[in-house]
């Protein structure tokens, strides 16, 4: 196999030389390279979202999606090329997603996908976008499986895997608090049992005898008063929270009023101050331990931050009715400005080959409102962009980080 | 056995914000002899107008009864603009799917309006909690509004005029226009109040499960089990019926099929009490007139 | 189409119009549909064609609705259940065991049936309210019972299954997604005639006779429990099958496709269509599938609120459905040109 993938490799680099050679030789005028979607003054970019349903809260994404490319727009688009951004609402149900995206694909013919959101519809779409070859970018959900080019190569993912989070959890577990009784609370779905797996996969053989209580809940609880219940029946004394933020809020006000004071590991999913600490008392999530690898628009050290006034200016210009509370407004700027610079590597060869090569030749980008320190990488076996996180906690106010940047 | 205790009080906790909409069910199948789907979503919204007034500066209490007035005033209006076109026809099924317009507009335009984000929305009552934190003071007060809440419709429904005058009309609007009840203003009484109630749920409930455009959806699923399981025109039976919900939920959760099955347990435990009482625990049986 | 509704009173024979009875030109605009849906993968685009191929498998789906609620008068806000149940049965047949796509229509079709009458026999006992509860709560809960731990071998849990999609065979000239549309045209027609013949019949009369007077049919000797349990077992039949075709043509099932939402869509699909006939299906399923796309056409900040004014207004301007409002604009229509013809 290694024997192949060499050879594969070298075939590669020299017809990417000779390519490489040609265009030199060649010129730049004449190297202009289009596939549907791309023309000399405009680029299309399909994306699906859900604006309607129950998964709405995500919209926003969208909408900063949006606002980010109108403002590339003003400011005279990518190498002269306007970008057309085409976002169609999904409500969160994988069939639809199908047909919006086969929408987008064959009757709006664009380029390729950016960010469609929630695994199951990434799913849905997987095996088309790759026998299609349209490139389904810098998806919108943290399960491993994006990051497989060789049975996927027109599909990256883009934020840190769940499974690279729970596994920092992890070891971050067995050095400071090897003797734990540990108790999950999980949303019974794709990303929860994601963040299950590779937690479990990071404690190794220990996971049988730390893990002294599992309970899941539904999206459609409305409390999770009863798990946290039992999880503090359960004699656990740590906690890993993998909820999302309005679960969360409820579940660390409910263990602190029913004086369940465990170590507790909360979900970057939900490290949101304003849409989870504050609601369920800044006072309670005092001690919580979590992740990061982008900044929290509400955290307090980042106010004189140079990227946060950027990302506070744009916001006030582009998206002046927006909640400033809404992370997903940061994600949204870092995930449109990662393909922003994508676009601009492809020069004018925009085929979705080039696309898609550009987005697998990322060294070390800076992403502004990622944390200090984390980078975008990518490669030709390398599919996943974003691979470090840090832990932080929150100390009453601000998230303080610590520790070593984890991962790549 | 504490474990027990905690699980079943936690259970009535949440108990009781299946009971209050429950009762808000009830109100309307009493005056309309329809379920409304859109009722869950009325509360929704009437708890964000609720949060606009107390955010104005509002005190607490002003902004409650303001809240309950304006709600009253939203289901007279939501009953003669959009369900009266069908009040002459015998065509539930169209209601029913108006039900479920507004649901989505209600659920839509609250997201539009107000944004996805969770937003806080304070408690009247103290923050004092009992029961090793089982119990704190709001749920408490939830209790006690949920109780005085169901002793008002009871009276209403049982003593007062307007209210047997009400129900008449439900049940037969043909023999109620001929003793001279307005059956078509009783049906947009019955909204109004139906309005009223929901947003006491909704301002009862808020403070529990945090606002948000998505707050009721679950609320309601089981807010229509709890009312069903009780006997559906029954006050006493849906507010039991909700508790019965909450408690028995935490209990097939805990010690039965585990969290991932639970509400699947609990509702085919539902079902098989209706399908061996079928109008329901306290619910009468309806017997047919040939 | 509109032949099959459930009170085509048969207008006399003699009465004919420009020489032809009402009969004839009925069959006449029933042949003009078939052929125009058989032209119409060869007129539009390959993504178009696929839309039109769910319109297909929503019109069976609400077939199922049709039958049980506009026929029987059993309210059912749970058959996404039975939907779920026919999309998996395919997939798992087709993933793990090799079954060839067409064939597992049928047996999800079977699967249905058994769940159905067996779910319909307690629920019987159920009136109005309390059995959509039952179903409500099925609708509820089948989500939750597909991403079980126990089953997870099978249903592949929260991630769902991927399908592939089937092509042509024979060597005929169709892409896979021409040729879905015409399998799916193919069943969507046999299930039209199959339910167009069950009312017209016997066992039609005794399920409408349920519906309008359940205790003098009960008086009559018609078995209704059974009846209604058979007619639950149909229509869980019809939206086992229309999941399986959906399964096939989405080539993907997870839980998340199979939310309360879509039993609600059924039943309103179905009422904005015309319950009380059968071709009302089609035109509900045509809303299912367009009336997204137009409503976020117009507004993309909140497509939801402006599906619901669509809803509400369809409701007002046509209460009895769109094949309601079609069949009364016939009979105006019909007395108009009788009246012109016996004037000249």
């Amino acid at each position: 196999m290694t024997s192949l993938t060499f050879t594969k490799k070298l075939l590669f680099t020299s017809i990417a030389s000779v390519l490489g050679l040609v265009l030199a030789v060649s010129g730049a005028t004449a190297a202009k390279k289009y596939d549907p979607g791309a023309s000399d003054t405009e680029i299309k970019i399909g994306h699906t979202n859900p604006y309607s349903g129950p998964a709405s809260a995500y919209g926003s994404i969208g909408k900063a999606e949006t606002a980010y490319f109108k403002m590339v727009n003003e400011q005279g688009g990518i190498n002269g090329r306007k970008i057309n951004f085409i976002s169609l609402d999904d409500s969160y149900s994988p069939p639809k997603t199908v047909e919006q995206v086969r929408k987008l694909v064959e009757q709006e013919e664009v380029l390729f996908m950016f960010q469609p959101l929630g695994t199951p519809s990434n799913t849905a779409i997987h095996k088309y976008m790759n026998e299609k070859k349209v490139p389904q970018l810098f998806v919108a959900t943290g399960a491993t499986k994006w990051g497989d080019p060789k049975n996927f190569p027109w599909t990256m993912g883009w934020q840190p895997n769940y499974q690279t989070e729970s596994k920092a959890y992890a070891a971050y577990i067995l050095k400071n608090h090897p003797n734990a009784k540990i108790g999950i609370l999980y949303q019974n779905d794709d990303y929860g049992k994601d963040y299950l797996f590779g937690f479990k996969e990071g404690l190794g053989d220990k996971a049988s005898k730390m893990i002294v209580k599992e309970v899941s809940y539904e999206v459609s609880d409305p409390t999770v008063d009863s798990q946290i219940v039992t999880l503090k029946a359960s004699g656990a004394n740590l906690f890993f929270n993998v909820t999302t933020p309005k679960f969360a809020a409820q579940a660390i006000r409910k263990s602190v009023d029913i004086g369940w004071n465990p170590v507790h590991f909360l979900n970057s999913v939900s490290a949101n101050i304003n849409n989870v600490l504050v609601p369920a008392g800044l006072d309670k999530s005092k001690g919580i331990i979590t992740s990061a690898y982008i900044k929290d628009p509400n955290d307090p050290q980042w106010v004189k931050n140079k990227d946060y006034q950027d990302w506070l200016a744009w916001m006030k210009k582009y998206n002046p009715d927006a909640n400033l509370a809404d992370g997903n407004y940061v994600y949204g700027y870092s995930v449109a400005y990662t393909m922003h610079q994508v676009l601009k590597a492809c020069g004018d060869e925009l085929t979705r080959e080039n696309v898609m090569k550009q987005a697998a030749s990322l060294k070390n980008l800076e992403v502004p409102m990622l944390l200090p320190g984390i980078k975008v990488t990518t490669g030709q076996n390398d599919y996943y962009p974003i691979e470090s996180i840090q832990l932080a906690r929150f100390d009453g106010k601000q998230f303080q980080l610590f520790g070593e940047i984890i991962g790549k | 056995m504490e474990a027990f205790f905690y699980q079943v009080l936690s259970g009535l906790a949440t108990g009781g914000i299946y009971a209050s909409l429950a009762l808000a069910l009830v109100m309307i199948y009493n005056a309309t002899h329809l379920v409304n789907f859109a009722q869950g979503e009325m509360a929704m919204f009437s708890t964000y107008i609720a949060w606009t007034l107390i955010n104005a500066g509002m005190p607490y209490w002003a902004a409650f009864f303001l809240t309950v007035a304006i709600s009253f005033a939203g289901g007279v209006v939501i009953e003669r603009v959009v369900i009266r076109p069908f009040e002459r026809q015998d065509a539930v099924l169209a209601v029913v799917t108006v039900f479920i317009g507004l649901l989505l507009i209600l659920n839509s335009v609250a997201g539009w309006i107000y944004e996805y984000t969770l937003k806080v929305f304070p408690s009247p009552f103290p923050e004092t909690s009992y029961f090793g934190g089982m119990l704190n003071g709001h749920q408490l007060g939830l209790f006690g509004v949920t109780f005085v809440t169901l002793i008002l419709v009871y009276l209403f429904f049982r003593f007062t005029p307007l209210g047997l005058a009400m129900r008449a009309a439900a049940q037969n609007p043909e023999s109620s226009r001929l003793v001279g009840i307005r059956v078509s203003w009783m049906l947009a009484l019955g909204w109004g109040l139906a309005g009223a109630i929901g947003a006491v749920a909704g301002m009862m409930i808020a403070p529990i499960v945090y606002l948000d455009p998505s707050m009721m959806t679950g609320v309601l699923n089981y807010g229509f089990a709890a009312a069903l399981l009780g006997g559906i025109s029954n006050p006493w039976g849906a507010v039991l019926g909700g508790f019965i919900v909450g408690v028995l939920e935490n209990l097939m959760g805990d010690y039965v099929v585990g969290t991932e099955l639970k509400l699947t347990v609990a509702l085919v435990i539902i079902v098989g009490v209706l399908v061996l009482k079928p109008s329901g625990l306290f619910g009468k049986t309806l017997v047919t007139r040939v | 189409m509109a032949t099959m509704t459930q009170t085509s009173t048969r207008t006399p024979a003699a009465q004919t119009y420009y020489g032809l009875s009402s009969g004839a030109w009925k069959n006449i605009g029933l042949a003009v549909l078939i052929v125009a849906a058989c032209l119409l993968p060869f007129v539009v685009s390959n993504y178009r064609t696929f839309q039109f191929t769910l319109v297909l498998v929503n019109a069976i789906a609400l077939l199922s609705i049709n039958l049980l609620t506009g026929f029987n008068g059993q309210i059912s806000l749970g058959h996404g259940a039975f939907y779920a149940i026919g999309a998996y049965t395919a997939a798992i047949l087709i993933t793990q065991f090799g079954v060839p796509y067409w064939v597992t229509l049928p047996i999800a079709g079977v699967i249905c049936l058994v769940v159905g009458f067996l779910f319909g026999l307690p629920a019987l006992r159920l009136e109005g309210l309390y059995l959509a509860l039952a179903t409500f709560a099925l609708g509820v809960a089948m989500p939750q019972i597909l991403k079980y731990k126990g089953i997870e071998d099978w249903t592949g849990g929260v991630q769902g299954i991927s399908i592939t999609k089937p092509t042509a065979p024979w060597g005929l000239k169709l892409n896979s997604d021409q040729w879905l549309y015409f399998v799916a045209l193919f069943v969507t027609i046999i299930m039209f005639v199959i339910g167009w013949n069950l009312l017209r019949g016997r066992i039609g009369r005794a399920i409408v006779a349920i519906r309008d007077q359940p205790i003098a049919a009960e008086a009559m000797g018609i078995n209704t429990a059974i009846y209604k349990s058979l007619t639950f077992g149909i229509s869980a039949m019809y939206a086992g099958i229309a999941g399986a075709l959906g399964g096939i043509a989405i080539q993907f099932v997870a839980p998340d496709s199979f939310a309360i939402t879509l039993s609600l869509s059924f039943l309103f699909g179905s009422v904005i269509g015309g319950i009380f006939s059968l071709s009302g299906a089609i035109y509900g399923a045509l809303f299912l599938q367009f009336i997204p796309h137009i409503s976020e056409g117009i507004s993309k900040a909140a497509p939801g609120a402006v599906f619901g004014v669509f809803l509400i207004l369809f409701m007002f301007i046509m209460p009895a459905g769109v094949a309601g409002f079609l069949r009364l604009a016939g009979v105006r229509m019909r007395r108009r040109i009788a009246n012109r013809m016996a004037q000249g």
